[in-house]
């Protein structure tokens, strides 16, 4: 019987230590998933800042205007357009 | 004295009473029933106020904020994003400053720190100090350790397009709500809203376990418009150069897609940049082409037209006799400015005659012209959701007089915005059908609206709006190399005070390639006033060049033979108004 009752409770002794260590890793898992989540937060506001940096760098007047004073680049003319047939397949 | 042995006590050999025994005993057991009913009642029945206490010590309840969602154009580029800011703000009476804290503060937050210091001494249990800073900036304040300031995460909006796009977007206000544009007719799906959740924190502040997501936030939708933001730029930029060139006073341009109805551009003039709002007046803000309305004058006489062939009272090339180029009709007289003598109804829309759409309309039914201009959406507000969407004016049918179905039928006595006025040409653009316009990208366009007039009706209609554009019509600058184009002009006196004064809306409503209609352009020039002011002078430029510049950029096939199509020097012939 004392036995018995000793085994018992090594058996319930286990289950609590291993309870605690399954609850403490648990947390430590949980920090973790909450670090990463802020990470994803905060690269979705850097994403959005970027998209924001390059609309304004993409801006049509911007473009425009590097294409004709720094590149020298303007409309073709009507006459010089020449229209191409897409080859069959593509 | 000698001590005595407990057991000896002379005091324990005298026999108490029973009833103290018995007395005590009751005593100490109804004490011990108190102390389990205390208990059963604490943990058992009110066991809420305990535990609310515990909990307090260690979970607490934290708000997720959620974004506004992003606008984007029809390939994805951001026209508007929101990025978190913070805003300080402080609790008065606990920001008892020294004189060189608030210089400080006031230092890094640019502020005049007399300004600050009445602030900082106002009654209010709450004050912004500075909203909307960078994040870097205010840790900086933070880091000055003061005591009653704090921050707050909030949301600042930016709009990367500027003043190109101010009218389609719109704007948010400082608490990140909708109030022009989309920004206020998309708010809906647009705003998030901020969920909270119950979280057990650790000694050092950090979330340790999560309890329950009482609300979980919902991010704001982002929308696609059907906007083409390189079409939009043409649009803009061509509308601001004729505005400077023509010195008007304002203006407006659309471009729509034929096939779809969506709405690729929409530029008004004037404008704002909406980044920074801070000398806004009224007028930037209209949105005209949706908003103003303006009697269209001569760009409504094709319809006049469609319905006497859809009616079968003409042919395209039945004769009218427009000399001797004015007409009575009761007491008032109609004119063209230069007589035309006997034109065919093709000739009249090309030519642009008065007094030939004014015969036209008095051969129907005045329920006939209403129930038309009814089904092509005008008197009516479009429903795009836009704030300020008007409808214009369509008199009901039964105040007609004849003159005035006789004036109808070249766009006076009627308003119109110009978005109606381009969603009206789908009509002719497309076999005759009308399709609603849309602002948000369609990934399935509708493949057939209402019909409105017969498809017959509608490409005798288009090669009249082409001859117009040729030479021998009003607007021969209209033309786009490489591509057939089709339009008409129309010059309107302006109403001040219910009579027309000596000012002018220049319009020009057409498309392209005709072969097969992808887009269609509409241009209206308020006040045109370095001298020109007729539609195919002063709004047809601004349309070859939105009209050019966007086939090219949508690599829509030219149609026509490369020939030396640009009447150089030719001058239109003058329209009638």
């Amino acid at each position: 019987m004392v036995r018995l009752n000793f085994f018992l409770i090594l058996i319930v002794l286990a289950c609590a230590l291993s309870l605690v260590s399954a609850n403490h890793r648990s947390r430590k898992l949980f920090t973790e998933l909450e670090a990463v989540q802020k990470r994803m937060r905060d690269l979705d506001v850097e994403w959005g800042q970027l998209q924001l940096e390059q609309s304004t760098v993409a801006a049509h007047v911007r473009v425009e205007k590097a294409a004709r004073e720094k590149l020298g680049m303007k409309q073709p003319a009507p006459g010089q357009i020449i229209s191409v047939e897409a080859a069959p397949g593509n | 004295m000698k001590p005595i042995k407990f057991s000896k006590s002379p005091l324990l050999s005298e026999r108490l009473p029973p009833w103290r025994q018995r007395l005590v005993l009751v005593v100490l057991l109804g004490a011990f029933g108190v102390l389990i009913g205390r208990s059963l009642y604490l943990q058992g029945f009110n066991n809420e106020f305990l535990g609310d206490k515990g909990r307090a010590r260690f979970e607490r309840v934290i708000d997720i904020s959620a974004t506004r969602g992003r606008i984007t154009d029809r390939h994805g580029d951001v026209l508007a994003v929101s990025t978190p800011v913070r805003s300080i703000w402080a609790i008065p009476e606990d920001a008892q400053l020294t004189p060189a804290q608030a210089r400080n503060l006031a230092a890094l937050l640019d502020l005049d720190v007399r300004e600050l210091n009445r602030k900082l001494g106002s009654e209010a249990d709450f004050t912004y100090v500075k909203r909307q800073l960078p994040p870097e900036l205010a840790e900086q304040v933070m880091a000055l350790k003061l005591p009653g300031i704090h921050q707050k995460n909030e949301y600042r909006r930016y709009y990367p397009g500027g003043e190109v796009m101010a009218h389609m977007l719109g704007f948010t206000g400082v608490e990140d709500v909708g109030q022009e544009g989309i920004e206020l007719a998309f708010n809906g799906q647009l705003a998030g809203k901020p969920g909270s959740r119950r979280v057990i924190k650790d000694r050092r502040g950090n979330v340790v376990e999560d309890v329950e997501s009482k609300r979980p936030p919902l991010e704001g939708k982002d929308i696609v418009l059907a906007l083409d933001s390189k079409v939009q730029y043409l649009a803009y930029s061509y509308l601001k150069q004729a505005l400077e060139q023509h010195r008007a006073k304002a203006g407006g341009v659309v471009v729509l897609d034929a096939g779809s109805g969506e709405i690729l551009a929409l530029a008004n003039l004037p404008t704002y940049n909406p980044n920074n709002r801070v000398k806004l007046v009224g007028a930037q803000l209209r949105n005209r082409a949706l908003t103003d309305t303006f009697e269209p004058g001569s760009t409504l006489k094709p319809f006049t037209a469609a319905l006497a062939l859809e009616q079968g009272k003409v042919r395209f090339d039945t004769p009218i006799q427009t000399a001797p180029g004015k007409m009575t009709i009761g007491s008032a007289t109609i004119h063209d400015a230069h007589m035309h003598g006997t034109l065919t109804v093709a000739q009249v829309i090309q030519k642009s005659s008065n007094v030939g759409a004014a015969k036209l309309a008095l051969a129907m039914k005045a329920e006939d012209m209403w129930v038309m201009f009814d089904s092509l959406g005008f008197g009516a507000p479009l429903k795009l959701g836009f704030p300020g969407e008007v409808g214009g004016r369509l008199r009901p049918v039964k105040t007609w007089r004849p003159i005035e179905q006789a004036t109808m039928a070249y766009g006076h006595g009627i308003s119109v915005t110009l978005m109606q006025l381009a969603q009206a040409y789908l009509a002719f653009a497309r076999d005759g059908d009308l399709v609603p316009i849309s602002l948000a990208r369609l990934d399935v366009p509708p493949q057939r609206g209402r019909q409105v007039f017969s498809a017959q009706t509608a490409r005798e209609v288009r090669s009249m709006l082409e001859m117009a554009v040729q030479p021998g019509g009003t607007a021969p600058r209209a033309q786009i190399a490489g591509y057939r184009v089709a339009g008409k002009t129309g010059t309107a006196h302006k109403l001040e005070g219910g009579a027309y004064a000596n000012k002018y809306i220049a319009a020009f409503v057409g498309f392209a390639p005709v072969s097969e209609p992808r887009l269609i352009v509409a241009v209206m020039i308020d006040e045109p006033s370095a001298g020109k002011y007729y539609g195919g002078e002063v709004a047809a430029p601004v349309f070859a060049q939105v009209m050019a510049g966007s086939l090219r950029t949508l690599g829509v096939a030219p149609d026509a033979p490369q020939k030396p199509l640009l009447m150089t020097g030719a001058e239109p012939v003058k329209e009638e108004m």
